[in-house]
């Protein structure tokens, strides 16, 4: 790639900080070129958050129709699987797999379902009816 | 308190050449760029684990594990390395003082997830970051992120948070940074990057594995043809964007880290003069310019403007043929009469 090839194209990267490439000057030598983004990078960006917000909005209709735990939008809305639920609260993942039915969630104490808000960042009302508004 | 080091940032387009190549420099090792950090590290690799998911989409990298670049390159040199894991976060934060006021800036291992000055956007649970913490003010931190243009803060809260962030490959308060050593010689400095060669030859050329290397590259361009009938068209789809974003996306210095690995051979050069490694330098450019190409086909197929079978064989195609152009690369650099 050469220098002035090096595409400028703003990303939400880009306004915060530019990224370093490396391309040829015109002695065909190697010297690092400031880029703002890539259409192509910003895309595919794109599409990993479109699928994610797909996801999310497939596991609202579940926990609606009973069959998942508010546990699961929450989890997806976080990008986060089993393990990494399980890493952050401290439960084991066969904890988390019971909670995740609504039959089990019901019934989880104060304190259990307090260690999942924390992790959510979600007051603890917002929790049974997936309200996102962070505190 | 108040730890101030006098330490330069650097910016890097990979966060842990970057480490290494700012870590290194401040004990003294002038010599070395991030290029260099890259190559002597033997940085340069593929690999694609087929059954395992990130982010709900395959696993593939550019580069070697995390870890091994700072690893090696400082092995190379003969400079030993302090490093260490915590499962204590009170620990993890005193160790990190003790460095700081005898006047070590060190690297940590960190997560994104919670990296407060990284968009939104770009926060997954990726956790093998790599940041410098140069001294403290306050309850401020003092982070040279690499990839940052500028140096940055981070309260001991997010600091903690990013430190112990949680999932695959989990930092555990990670910190390490090199001990002053001797003096680095060129001659050094040559030999080190006779190694780095012949390593990442070996790992690209040499592993007995279908998956990683040129032949894990091959296998990756024969799976894609398959994609479209075997995933469908939106998860082929997927699958394309999470390839393009291991290959371009933060750090890589664009095309999979190849021009990077071009800029080495053109540094080695410099210690070599072995008319070669200019030649096959020209050859990870190419190479870095068929990933490209292979970026811009795949975001054809994602953004929907192309979907047909013959779009994902010439994805596909690409791969192959990148693949045969680095294993030439590779063999050349396997058969250069080092004269020292």
């Amino acid at each position: 790639m050469k220098k002035e090839d090096v595409p400028q194209d703003l990303s939400s990267l880009g306004k915060i900080t530019r990224e370093v490439c490396y391309a040829t000057d015109n002695a065909g030598q190697y010297v690092t070129q400031l880029s703002q983004g890539w259409n192509v990078k910003i895309n595919a960006l794109d599409v990993a958050w479109q699928d994610i917000e797909s996801r999310v909005a497939i596991a609202r209709e579940k926990v609606l129709n009973n069959q998942a735990s508010p546990l699961l939008f929450f989890m997806e809305r976080g990008l986060m699987d089993i393990a990494i639920l399980a890493g952050y609260t401290g439960f084991w993942k066969w904890q988390i797999k019971r909670h995740l039915k609504p039959s089990v969630f019901e019934k989880l104490s104060y304190k259990k379902l307090q260690r999942y808000a924390e992790v959510f960042n979600i007051s603890m009302e917002g929790f049974k009816n997936m309200n996102v508004h962070e505190h | 308190m108040c730890m101030n080091i006098n330490f330069k940032h650097t910016q890097a387009a990979h966060c842990e050449n970057g480490v290494t190549m700012n870590l290194l420099r401040n004990i003294n090792v002038h010599q070395m760029t991030e290029p260099l950090a890259f190559g002597i590290g033997s940085g340069l690799f593929f690999i694609y684990v087929p059954l395992l998911k990130i982010n709900n989409g395959p696993a593939i990298a550019f580069r070697t594990l995390p870890g091994q670049i700072f690893k090696r390159t400082c092995k190379s040199l003969n400079i030993p390395v302090i490093r260490k894991k915590f499962s204590s976060k009170k620990q993890a934060e005193n160790f990190l003082k003790e460095c700081l006021e005898a006047g070590h800036p060190v690297g940590c291992q960190v997560g994104v997830y919670y990296l407060p000055y990284f968009p939104k956007e770009y926060r997954f649970h990726f956790n093998a970051h790599n940041v410098i913490v140069f001294g403290k003010e306050a309850d401020h931190y003092l982070i040279s992120d690499p990839i940052m243009e500028n140096v940055t803060t981070l309260t001991s809260y997010q600091l903690e948070r990013v430190r112990f962030a949680k999932g695959a490959l989990a930092p555990r308060g990670q910190i390490y940074y090199p001990r002053e050593g001797k003096p680095i010689t060129n001659e050094l400095i040559k030999k080190a990057i006779k190694n780095g060669i012949k390593k990442n030859v070996s790992s690209m050329l040499y592993i007995p594995v279908p998956i990683v290397g040129i032949k894990g590259i091959r296998y990756t361009g024969n799976k894609i043809k398959k994609w479209r009938d075997k995933l469908g068209l939106h998860k082929a789809g997927l699958y394309l964007a999470q390839l393009v974003r291991m290959q371009e996306e933060i750090g890589t210095g664009g095309g999979g880290f190849r021009y990077i690995y071009a800029a080495f051979l053109q540094q080695a050069f410099a210690y070599h003069p072995v008319n070669e490694l200019l030649e096959i330098s020209k050859l990870f450019t190419q190479s870095g310019d068929l990933w490209r190409n292979a970026a811009v086909q795949a975001a054809g197929i994602y953004k929907g403007r192309i979907s047909s079978q013959a779009d994902f064989d010439m994805m596909g195609d690409y791969l192959l043929e990148i693949s045969e152009l680095e294993k030439h690369a590779f063999e050349a650099l396997a058969k250069i009469k080092w004269q020292t």
